[in-house]
């Protein structure tokens, strides 16, 4: 789950590590007097804010609540502006990148460290970036944060600076289970203080049972995706006008794979998990009549379920519907026989194979109108 | 001969009282694997069907001879079953468990890796080698006893891609499910290094998805160390990019993680890539 920058900017202040004094509001109103210079930051969550108008500066209350207003309500790449932080303006040096990560490859927290901050890591040499691992049994020790602030090649006062930031980000990472804590740019001053500029932070979804407080943010979800959030169903919107309900990551990417192959496009896909439970897939089936497809292509390979059980709650679920488009059902595992008769009966098209069903589903779909 | 699992392993189920551990003990029971022993905290001495149930692991592996454990308990329980594991000495560790916080998984995958515990998963389907053991949650019906292995980072399309080479009148030494997390206690490499040097297993399947650059590191892996054919097949080559496909790791990220990218590095390795499951038997005779 990714924190708005004001959210991230107050778990970095928790765990000790400068931000600039701030505030977030959602009406220009709120703004009752600033201190000096300050930035009206939009809180969105996606990037390239700053080119997209999201971030102004202002030098009086007055020229505040305007560039707040101009900005609350703003459309950024898709995503609505509904409040903005009112910040301190720093007077920027340097500009510099840290980042904590979790790294497939090493299977530990992966430090990210660049003296070119300020703009989108990936565009950055990699010759430019310093990563360096921490060892989960070893655990952060303080020469990480020397090799790191060596490599970014800093005077004295701000290499201490810079590593007592790695300890703390990597202590927050730990406590906060944050998948990714980064801040850039990580500026130094005129002064010479190091402070946090800007910040993302994304907390393990799968961690959120033990951050109650950060359970209850609000997510920007459509209704049919709110329900599917509800029933744990991976809900995705493609372009096409295949609905695919199908058990399983991998097994649903092959089940498009598969209606491409035949000329066929997905549109809205379901995918259950690793599950074949008839209560699931019902539920599921349902969401998916919502949703009105031009055709629904079901592929479930059984476990534990037996195929005429699930079928049943398939014909449940279209009968409660009257679902009204060509459904194309295929379910693998015990009983398949009984099923595949059950789903005939209804008149669905039951299918045997995964291709023989991304074919049929594709030539429904291509057919008609 | 197969890998991980065989006619020597003697399995605990830690958390065999709960509706998983109960249902897929008795099916690995079926499969012909020794279920020796499960554990559950408080239920210790009671028996599910007819497997006694133990306070801890190390009862397990002192009374029982336990030397292989298969972990069902809910998520936030998960790294304390897998660290009582390793300090109980179990040698190979499958974690089913799925949603499970990615620096729990960091962390006792670490431990384990450091002494030398064989970690399958986690959110993974486990290990099979048909006519011996199966640890994990895969459906019986689908295997053969044959020559083929097979790794792969999903559940169901395992299932798929084992039916489809079982329909094909093949059949596997060992299928491993490496689990679709970011951070897996084992990898293709290591899979793939131990099927080369098995000597039931002649030809290899590898089975990955869209995301993360696991399969590339595998291709690379291929070319310089495996000598037995290879073939592929990369779930979400129609996927958009930006959109997470249901597993943790399967999104293209900036242009990263691409199916494109995937089956290229493959090929260049002489693994013959199949565009979609079905296809993956009839490369198998070629």
């Amino acid at each position: 789950m990714k924190l708005y920058e004001y959210m991230a900017k107050a778990v970095l202040s928790k765990h000790g590590i400068p931000v600039p004094a701030g505030f977030v509001i959602s009406s220009p109103d709120q703004i009752r007097s600033v201190q000096g210079p300050v930035m009206i930051k939009a809180q969105v969550l996606i990037g390239g804010r700053g080119k997209a108008g999201g971030i102004k500066a202002a030098d009086k209350v007055e020229d505040a609540k305007k560039a707040a207003s101009q900005i609350i309500g703003m459309n950024i790449r898709g995503f609505v502006t509904k409040e903005v932080l009112v910040e301190k303006r720093l007077e920027i040096a340097k500009e510099l990148y840290l980042g904590v990560t979790v790294d497939r490859s090493t299977r530990a927290l992966l430090f990210m460290a660049s003296a070119e901050g300020g703009m989108d890591i990936e565009s950055v040499p990699e010759e430019k970036i310093m990563m360096l691992p921490v060892n989960p049994l070893i655990g952060y020790q303080p020469f990480h944060g020397r090799k790191i602030a060596t490599f970014l090649g800093l005077p004295n006062d701000q290499s201490s600076q810079v590593a007592s930031i790695c300890e703390r980000l990597y202590d927050l990472a730990m406590k906060e289970d944050a998948e990714l804590a980064e801040i850039n740019p990580l500026v130094v001053t005129k002064q010479g203080a190091v402070i946090a500029g800007d910040a993302k932070i994304t907390i393990d979804s799968d961690a959120l049972f033990r951050h109650k407080d950060y359970a209850s943010l609000p997510e920007d979800l459509t209704p049919l995706e709110q329900k599917a959030k509800a029933l744990d169903i991976a809900f995705v919107q493609l372009e096409g006008n295949i609905g695919v309900i199908a058990n399983g990551a991998g097994l649903t990417m092959a089940t498009l794979d598969s209606i491409n192959m035949f000329g066929g496009k997905a549109g809205v896909f379901l995918d259950l998990g690793g599950t074949d439970d008839p209560e699931k897939v019902k539920s599921a089936v349902l969401l998916m009549a919502e949703a009105k497809p031009k055709v629904i292509l079901l592929n479930i390979f059984g476990g534990i379920t037996k195929c005429d059980t699930v079928a049943k709650g398939v014909i449940e679920a279209n009968q409660a519907r009257k679902i009204g488009v060509p459904f194309v059902a295929r379910i693998k595992g015990v009983n398949e026989e009984a099923a595949r008769d059950m789903l005939r009966n209804e008149g669905m098209i039951p299918a045997s194979g995964l291709s023989e069903a991304a074919e049929l589903a594709s030539k429904e779909s291509l057919g008609g109108a | 001969m197969s890998i991980i699992v065989g006619n020597e392993t003697k399995v605990v189920v830690q958390g065999i009282t709960g509706y998983q551990g109960r249902y897929h003990s008795e099916a690995m029971k079926e499969f012909g694997t020794k279920v020796v022993a499960g554990t559950s905290p408080g239920k210790g001495g009671s028996e599910v069907n007819g497997v006694p149930v133990y306070e801890s692991v190390s009862e397990s592996v002192k009374e029982r001879g336990a030397n292989t454990s298969c972990i069902f308990v809910p998520a936030p329980f998960c790294k304390d079953a897998a660290l009582e594991a390793i300090d109980a000495g179990i040698g190979t560790i499958v974690v089913i468990t799925e949603h499970l916080p990615v620096l729990d998984a960091i962390h006792f995958i670490n431990v384990g890796r450091a002494k030398g515990v064989t970690i399958i998963g986690p959110n993974c389907p486990g290990v099979a080698s048909p006519g011996k053991a199966k640890v994990g949650i895969l459906p019986n019906k689908i295997f053969a006893r044959g020559d083929v292995g097979v790794v792969s980072k999903s559940g169901t399309l395992t299932y798929e891609i084992v039916n489809a080479i079982t329909d094909g009148d093949h059949g596997q030494s060992t299928c491993v499910g490496i689990g679709g997390d970011r951070v897996t206690g084992t990898d293709f490499i290591d899979i793939l290094s131990l099927f080369e040097k098995d000597r039931q297993t002649k030809k290899i399947v590898l089975v990955g998805e869209i995301g993360g650059t696991s399969e590339e590191e595998a291709a690379e892996f291929i070319k310089e160390n495996v000598k037995k054919p290879v073939v592929a097949y990369i779930a979400g080559r129609t996927a958009p990019p930006g959109k997470r496909m249901g597993h943790a790791g399967a999104i293209i990220a900036r242009g990263r993680g691409t199916a494109e990218s995937k089956i290229k590095a493959l090929e260049a390795a002489g693994v013959k890539v199949a565009k979609i499951p079905t296809d993956v038997p009839n490369l198998l005779e070629e």
